[in-house]
């Protein structure tokens, strides 16, 4: 009754301007739910890679950088990442924090499943772990980690999600791909690569952990 | 997963595991400090009881509530029932108020699925007669996998996707007029589990044969290798006629005491659906001690309902969406 996979691929969501319909049938099969490794420079037919192993290791390095800056050496930060992918990176971060400061930086993960607005649009969807740090997130400067920034509905979710969690000091974003088209308020803080696309075309971030290696793919949009 | 739960039978393995996963990230929200989710605001879950029920109309009523539905108490006490009106007549006035999800437990087996043709939402069976109590067998796999499940129960992560593979069952006691002993052997199976059924030979229904498990009549043989034993109420309520000679005799062959349970393997669980007629198919003594389950039962309740709710009403209206 439900995808039991998140959608991987970031497109147009339903009901978003143009709805093309279930783009999803248009990605490459992936019968396990998980991509087949593709090479950078030589994605799969019709997509085309922006982003290769090595930036995608040095935008994190950078944004683990960043952060570190931005909040005073990583004072008091909780990494939660949003699943799938978002994880996998929160985790790339927190690890790389250790290793710039010596203490890696308590990492978690948020799903945002309950709180979506689009709930009614498509069958109920499977849930994912929700794992907070134990010592939990009140008064901690709480990054968000994601793979695609694209209408922002997912962060203000998120954003939810975590109010019922308890009361950060600040709230900030760090995502890998800022892919434009915003249909909310809502801004990262860090990002790996602003990524200027036409709103029919698909986003699609693989990692090693999940996808059995790293990329980003930008697929045409139909037609 | 089909429109309405109204027996186990209908749960595929893959429907009856991400139910239970969907439990285990559920959880989670009963331990925080604000134990309520937004995802249901705006449905209407209608609590249709025709027989008294403490226990299941709460847990269904918290589940509901904690997703932030609206909930709506019919108990057929008091109501328009009692004053003669149908259940197709009940159902239409349900229809008529815009009930999203409709839960009912009523005395004659097959209501719910009567139910189904005059209302519009989906129908929660929440026990029916002689019949199912599909709900309560999700909440005792669900128990069973938390105690028994993955490498010595830690995180729920591991647990995530699995069955109850080569587990051994038993239920003990009156499985003829039990439904929580139907939905469990129809469930438990689904999931890999292997069931034995032990009662009296007048409590026992007539065509367990067809049924996918065991049965015997030997309880100290069966505790021998149980994972886990379910005792199920003796149900005097629904007894035309004497299945059994006194409660004592009952006791002495059926009952599970100290010293029975002593006979159970170091890890096995004993389980009871509530509510316990204590000193008759359980003694005191274990129903309090640590391997029972039944506090865990009724908390666990709620978090499955929680799940059984999202799943049915959580995304779009229609399937062919």
């Amino acid at each position: 009754m439900c995808a039991m996979r998140p959608e991987p691929v970031h497109e147009p969501g339903p009901g978003g301007p143009g709805d093309p319909g279930n783009l999803a049938g248009q990605a490459p099969p992936r019968p396990d739910g998980k991509g087949e490794p593709v090479l950078a420079g030589q994605g799969p037919q019709g997509w085309k890679a922006v982003l290769t192993p090595d930036e995608i290791r040095r935008a994190l390095t950078r944004i683990a950088h960043e952060i570190l800056e931005r909040t005073h050496g990583g004072d008091r930060v909780v990494l939660l990442g949003i699943p799938t992918r978002g994880v996998y990176l929160a985790r790339r971060l927190a690890a790389r924090i250790g290793e710039f400061e010596g203490s890696p930086a308590p990492v978690g993960s948020l799903d945002v499943t309950l709180h979506r607005d689009d709930l009614r649009l498509r069958p109920a969807r499977a849930l994912q772990r929700t794992e907070v740090p134990s010592d939990g997130v009140d008064g901690k400067t709480v990054v968000l980690v994601d793979d695609v920034l694209f209408s922002g509905r997912t962060i203000r979710a998120a954003l939810d999600a975590l109010n019922d969690l308890g009361r950060p000091r600040a709230v900030q974003l760090a995502v890998l791909v800022d892919r434009g088209h915003r249909e909310l308020p809502i801004r990262a803080d860090y990002v790996g690569k602003n990524l200027p696309t036409a709103y029919r075309e698909k986003v699609r971030v693989q990692l090693a952990e999940f996808d059995g290696a790293d990329s980003v793919l930008l697929g045409e949009g139909d037609r | 997963m089909k429109r309405h739960l109204i027996s186990a039978g209908d749960l595929s393995r893959d429907d009856a595991v991400l139910i239970l996963d969907t439990a285990e990230e559920l959880e989670s929200v009963g331990g925080r400090a604000i134990r309520k989710l937004p995802t249901l605001r705006g449905r209407t879950v209608v609590n249709l009881f025709y027989e008294d029920s403490t226990r299941t109309r709460t847990s269904f009523e918290a589940a509901a509530k904690r997703l932030s539905a609206d909930v709506i108490n019919f108990s057929a006490k008091g109501s328009s029932v009692a004053k003669g009106e149908s259940l197709k007549d009940t159902a239409l006035t349900l229809e008529a108020m815009g009930a999203d999800a409709v839960v009912i437990r009523h005395s004659a087996s097959g209501a719910p699925h009567r139910l189904t043709n005059w209302v519009s939402g989906r129908v929660v069976n929440a026990g029916d007669g002689t019949h199912e109590h599909p709900t309560q067998a999700l909440l005792d796999a669900y128990t069973i996998r938390q105690r028994l499940g993955g490498a010595g129960g830690a995180g729920g992560a591991e647990r995530r996707g699995q069955g109850l593979d080569g587990l051994r069952v038993t239920i003990v006691g009156d499985v003829l007029h039990s439904r929580v002993a139907r939905s469990n052997v129809l469930l438990l199976s689904t999931l890999g589990a292997h069931v034995t059924l032990v009662a009296p030979p007048t409590l026992m229904p007539h065509a367990v044969e067809t049924w996918p498990c065991r049965s015997g009549y030997d309880l100290d043989t069966e505790l021998r290798k149980s994972d886990v034993v379910m005792m199920l109420r003796v149900q005097q309520e629904r007894m035309s006629a004497a299945f059994f000679p006194t409660v004592r005799e009952y006791r002495r062959r059926y009952g599970l005491d100290a010293s029975r349970m002593a006979l159970l393997p170091e890890h096995a669980i004993v389980m009871h659906p509530g509510p316990m007629n204590r000193g008759v198919e359980i003694a005191a003594e274990v129903a309090d001690s640590a391997r029972s389950t039944i506090v865990q039962q009724v908390a666990n309740g709620v978090t499955v309902r929680m799940a059984v709710l999202y799943l049915m009403l959580g995304g779009a209206a229609e399937e062919a969406a």
